[in-house]
């Protein structure tokens, strides 16, 4: 079963529980008050969203409720975690992931379809996956900041980079590869009814998992 | 030295003031005179225009909810409902535009939710001055962020709207707002308040000083120069409160906990509370000091009429109280029982022990002043004349410079800023003739859209409301789905003035003639009038925002050709003009009226097109004529035309004059057939081939054709170049 965590402010949490559904697995909530992840917790998606506002930075209060100790023990314990948007802020911000999301090089927010390149075939995420995956970003601060030769790149813009992130960087994981953080929304890429099935790939591993 | 009496400040006029002791039986307080003079001014009673919305036609089968609500419904099936509703923050965004439009969007989204639905959809309509302006540069791309900031933030997608630049926006610049929504039609909530006893729950943001005097200081009143000092009348919005406002609200609303429901709006408490009981023929009783503020130091009359922004009023029975407030603790925003129903009829307000307020509600709300506004006909237009005009010496190059004119180039560098995705239903992404949204666990899907014919308004008032209600009809059907409702934003000048009364009233006939050959019912709106400065009035821009049901949400269609070899099909009779077109811009001239039957025969073909299934792709032919309408499907499809078109009139005319009546349709060449059955008796001219990576078009001996890499650039590079 796969735990769909939801702050205040969150926006994502139906269409990534749609999606672990359209993989064909369960989803079920979890609150930020919460201390432990709901029993018979599989996997992790944290969605995307302004949680709290992006008040102080994005990711920085949200990287704090309780919820996020539970999720720290089953990552640590090897369980998959999957933050998009603010829930790779979020894990960024709890230093589940390195590195930081800065603004957008445009100083705007950005919705677009992106094709993106799979760099790191080797995680549990990624393991199949084609090359490249269209996939949309919708954010205001996307553009990842870290260091390239330390930091497990998995997905990556090529050459177009909209954001202005480190080494075109679109998605990292953390060493071990059970942990990994998009900007891109591969909820919003499950449904051929909305131009893409590519993101299926990414929810079909937390529903394996 | 004589000083301004208080009424006069507060905008009421001597008559309007002395009525006050007639209704109420005494002298008003001076909390009350700021109670009645909101509630009375022309943003909250429409009194100058009241009358003459009575035209509408607001009744057909779907209809669940009229206009009177926060918002209108309309029936989508299987027990759902389908709330709307379009709003103006004009004033607000022309003197502070990045708050002024990111609080519109806040207010317009609160009026969805106080029938108890879920906003799943915002649009908005935008008209500025020339981007030539530095101060139109400025209104407009603050305005853009600040929709994106709170639209963004809130997680309900933009999916669509429209922009336009002109002089005549220059010192009044157009924020509309347009929300839809999603609600059980058995759940449906209401305003009205009932039920001795009942309580008030006041759930959301503290109460501060911003944006007291809002509907009257900015909204009811001309702009001028000493705008700057009315940016403390402004509001400031907050999308996070706004956002666990809506998911608090939906809970309790899911789980039956309101008996009613109410935003706060212009005027404030003042407003919402004298609705709620003018609605239920009851009356409240308020205590002012339960009311949490944001400033220690507010009066009576503060507290009444600020319009501090993410605040909800509910009635909750006393045994659901707490149940109410736990849910409200866990989305950790304030709740605070404000107030009881009672019978007396009365507003009643307490401060400090004191009766500060007690006056029939009815007083503020059914008793507010209506007037007839002058009906000055203006002076019939003059038809253009074609030799006035100089002909182009290049026909491609005054296409790709056509092109390159902000109202007609790509609005992307707009529709990027906005999260159109969010919630994952958005089907037909903005840049297309209308957006097509899923409806959440339905097979059928919404087309929605905005549109205005502002410079036919101007001209033939009359004609100009017609096309603005075709134009939005044509962008519905072209994505296959049946216009169902419709919500105006009658934006104008000031009414007491020239012809703009004529023209408002001419407007309204002109919108109504044409909802009613389509079969659309208005459900609800908005006005916005004293939109000019000393120097210029804005064109008469009724918006109208139009939602259309889809059968089968797989089934839509988009405005992109789609393979080659394709044919191009030109249906629809209109005819060509240079009158009223972008090409020939304020000249104007005398446009054709709309014929209502012609139009509504169109529609009607569009829809048999869609059905048949053989549709590739459907193309509103509007601002710079078929020329545009042809580059706008080539570079969605990424694929050119070969067209041929007839020289009936002089060339320019034939590739860039408008009309209303007429869609680019596309089908592979063996779907021929069935689309010409399907058309009937409306024309239906085959015109040429999708390929190639140009576009070309043929008229009589002369070939002009644009190269689609060439275009694009032209067409995405245009907006972000005039703001940078």
């Amino acid at each position: 079963m796969v735990a769909v965590v939801r702050f205040p402010g969150t926006l994502d949490h139906d269409s990534a529980a749609r999606a672990v559904q359209a993989a064909g697995g369960t989803a079920t909530g979890a609150w930020h008050q919460d201390t432990e992840l709901p029993a018979g917790t599989t996997a992790v998606v944290i969605p995307g969203g302004f949680s709290y506002g992006d008040h102080l930075r994005p990711g920085a209060i949200a990287s704090r409720s309780p919820i996020m100790d539970a999720i720290r023990r089953h990552a640590d314990a090897g369980g998959l975690v999957l933050g998009i948007c603010n829930g790779f802020q979020v894990l960024c911000e709890a230093g589940l992931l390195p590195g930081v999301l800065r603004t957008n090089a445009t100083t705007s927010f950005v919705c677009r379809q992106m094709t993106l390149e799979v760099i790191d075939h080797d995680t549990p995420f990624t393991q199949g996956l084609t090359d490249t995956l269209s996939i949309p970003i919708k954010n205001h601060d996307g553009a990842w900041f870290g260091d390239p030769t330390t930091a497990r790149i998995v997905l990556g813009y090529g050459h177009e980079n909209p954001l202005g992130s480190v080494a075109s960087a679109a998605g990292v994981a953390n060493q071990a590869g059970n942990v990994l953080g998009l900007m891109p929304h591969p909820e919003e890429a499950v449904d051929p009814l909305l131009g893409s099935v590519d993101g299926l790939g990414l929810f079909r591993a937390l529903v394996r998992a | 030295m004589t000083t301004t009496p208080l009424h006069r400040q507060l905008g009421l006029t001597d008559d309007e003031f002395a009525r006050i002791p007639e209704l109420i039986g005494r002298a008003p307080s001076d909390a009350e005179l700021v109670m009645f003079s909101l509630m009375w001014s022309e943003h909250c009673s429409y009194k100058h225009s009241r009358r003459l919305l009575r035209r509408f036609p607001t009744a057909a089968p779907q209809v669940l909810q009229g206009p009177g609500e926060n918002a209108g419904a309309v029936d989508v099936g299987d027990g759902w409902a389908v709330a709307l509703k379009i709003e103006s923050h004009n004033h607000p965004s022309a003197v502070e535009p990045f708050e002024g439009a990111a609080t519109g969007v806040g207010g317009i989204v609160r009026d969805i939710l106080a029938l108890g639905a879920r906003p799943i959809a915002l649009l908005d309509s935008l008209r500025f001055g020339s981007l030539e302006s530095a101060r139109s540069r400025h209104l407009f791309t603050r305005a853009v962020a600040g929709i994106g900031h709170y639209g963004n933030c809130i997680g309900v997608p933009t999916v669509g709207g429209e922009v336009a630049f002109d002089d005549r926006y220059e010192d009044s610049c157009l924020v509309n707002a347009m929300c839809v929504g999603l609600v059980r039609s058995d759940g449906m909530l209401k305003s009205a308040a009932f039920g001795d006893g009942n309580l008030l729950v006041l759930i959301g943001n503290r109460t501060g000083k911003d944006g007291i005097g809002g509907a009257s200081v900015l909204a009811s009143a001309e702009l001028s120069e000493d705008d700057a000092d009315k940016r403390p009348s402004v509001q400031v919005g907050d999308p996070f409160t706004e956002r666990k406002l809506m998911d608090c609200c939906l809970e309790l609303a899911g789980a039956d906990l309101f008996l009613a429901l109410q935003d706060f709006g212009a005027a404030g408490l003042t407003s919402a509370a004298s609705e709620m009981a003018a609605k239920g023929g009851v009356g409240l009783d308020i205590d002012l000091n339960q009311i949490p503020l944001r400033e220690a130091q507010m009066t009576a009359a503060e507290i009444l009429v600020s319009e501090s922004q993410e605040r909800m009023l509910g009635l909750v029975a006393p045994s659901q109280l707490d149940a109410v407030l736990a849910t409200c603790t866990r989305w950790e925003l304030d709740a605070n029982v404000i107030g009881t129903v009672t019978s007396t009829g009365n507003f009643t307000a307490r401060h400090n022990g004191e009766i500060v307020v007690d006056i029939p509600a009815l007083a503020l709300t059914d008793d507010a002043p209506a007037y007839d506004v002058p009906q000055v006909p203006a002076d019939p237009p003059t038809p253009l004349r074609l030799d006035d005009i100089a002909a182009p010496d290049d026909l491609a190059e005054a296409w790709r410079a056509l092109l390159a004119r902000p109202n007609v180039a790509s609005k992307r560098w707009i529709y990027e800023q906005y999260d159109h995705l969010v919630g994952a239903n958005t089907i037909r992404r903005p840049g297309g003739d209308a957006a097509v949204v899923r409806i959440p666990g339905m097979q059928r899907a919404l087309a929605l859209t905005t549109d205005c014919a502002e410079r036919h308004c101007e001209i033939d008032p009359r004609g100009g409301g017609r096309a603005t209600v075709f134009e939005a009809a044509r962008n519905i059907v072209c994505t296959g789905a049946r216009p169902y409702a419709a919500s105006d934003c009658l934006n104008f000048a000031n009414p007491e003035k020239g012809n703009t009364g004529w023209r408002l009233a001419e407007v309204i006939e002109g919108l109504s003639e044409a909802l009613e050959s389509i079969g659309v019912p208005i459900v609800s709106g908005n006005v916005s009038l004293y939109n000019e400065s000393p120097a210029r009035a804005i064109y008469p821009t009724p918006v109208v925002g139009m939602v259309g049901l889809l059968e089968d949400a797989s089934t839509s269609i988009g405005h992109g050709f789609l393979a080659d070899g394709d044919v191009v099909i030109l249906l629809g009779g209109g005819r060509a003009r240079v009158d009223a077109s972008e090409w020939v811009g304020d000249a104007i001239g005398a446009p054709e009226r709309p014929n209502l039957d012609d139009e509504a025969r169109l529609i009607a073909a569009m829809l048999r097109l869609a059905a048949t299934g053989r549709v590739h792709s459907a193309h509103d032919v509007s601002d710079g004529g078929i020329a545009i309408a042809l580059t706008e499907s080539a570079l969605a499809g990424n694929v050119g035309c070969h067209v041929h078109l007839a020289e009936d009139r002089r060339n320019d005319e034939v590739l860039f004059g408008e009309s209303g009546g007429r869609i680019l349709v596309t089908c592979a060449p063996d779907g021929l057939d069935a689309i010409r059955a399907a058309a009937g008796d409306t024309p239906c001219a085959v015109i040429g081939t999708v390929g190639g990576d140009t576009v070309r078009v043929e008229i009589g001996s002369e070939i002009v054709s644009l190269d689609l890499t060439d275009a694009r650039a032209v067409y995405e590079l245009t907006l972000p170049k005039a703001i940078a």
